[in-house]
């Protein structure tokens, strides 16, 4: 079984993964990690938006 | 009732000063590693070790799905010795992939290096992991 994602989906699982890692590790109450989790996860994703607009400009 | 920065600096004491090694803080991040989020398991931190779990295994899944390659412990090239120290992480996982020969395939399509990286992060995340379980395991976290 081949799994072939898109370049967006792949890095949309790779940031719902690493957000759960991220604010279960790096906060100490439950509140403060799913806030972080959150925050980690709006920051990759918009990261990823925000690096698509960065290549379409250079590519014109 | 003691004062906020009294208690600031026994926190600050209490992480400076030498932790006691204990059986739980060999054991949950050995463990941890072995199997991701299992230190946390071990701790009876069911929810978030649960999570963990779940997110490493199922990054480290997808990461052979997408045809990702498993790093060779003897790559030679720097990259390759950095990606092996990234997959070994995985504990379990990589040991499995590299018994059964998985992550070796050809690479049949564009985005399967988003694999590769999967796998390494995977492998890394299992470390931050690790390292919490044992911060659990002292007391320097709830």
């Amino acid at each position: 079984m081949i799994l072939a994602l898109s370049h967006f989906s792949a890095a949309l699982l790779f940031s719902v993964f690493a957000s759960i890692v991220f604010g279960i590790t790096q906060r100490s109450t439950s509140r403060e990690q799913i806030r972080y989790g959150l925050y980690c996860f709006v920051m990759f994703v918009g990261g990823v938006f925000v690096a698509g607009w960065v290549m379409w400009i250079l590519r014109r | 009732m003691p004062s906020p920065s009294t208690t600031k600096n026994e926190v600050a004491a209490a992480n400076e000063s030498p932790q006691p090694i204990t059986t739980m803080s060999v054991l949950a991040p050995a463990l941890g590693w072995l199997i991701p989020g299992a230190g946390h398991l071990i701790q009876k931190r069911w929810i978030r070790g649960l999570l963990l779990m779940g997110s490493i295994v199922t990054m480290f899944i997808l990461g052979l799905l997408m045809q990702g390659r498993v790093y060779q412990p003897n790559g030679g090239d720097i990259l390759d010795i950095l990606g092996f120290v990234g997959d070994i992480g995985a504990g379990a996982l990589y040991i499995l992939a590299q018994a059964v020969g998985w992550g070796h395939g050809a690479i049949s399509h564009a985005t399967a290096d988003y694999g590769t990286k999967y796998l390494i992060v995977a492998g890394l995340l299992n470390f931050i992991s690790t390292a919490d379980a044992y911060h659990i395991a002292i007391g320097k976290k709830p």
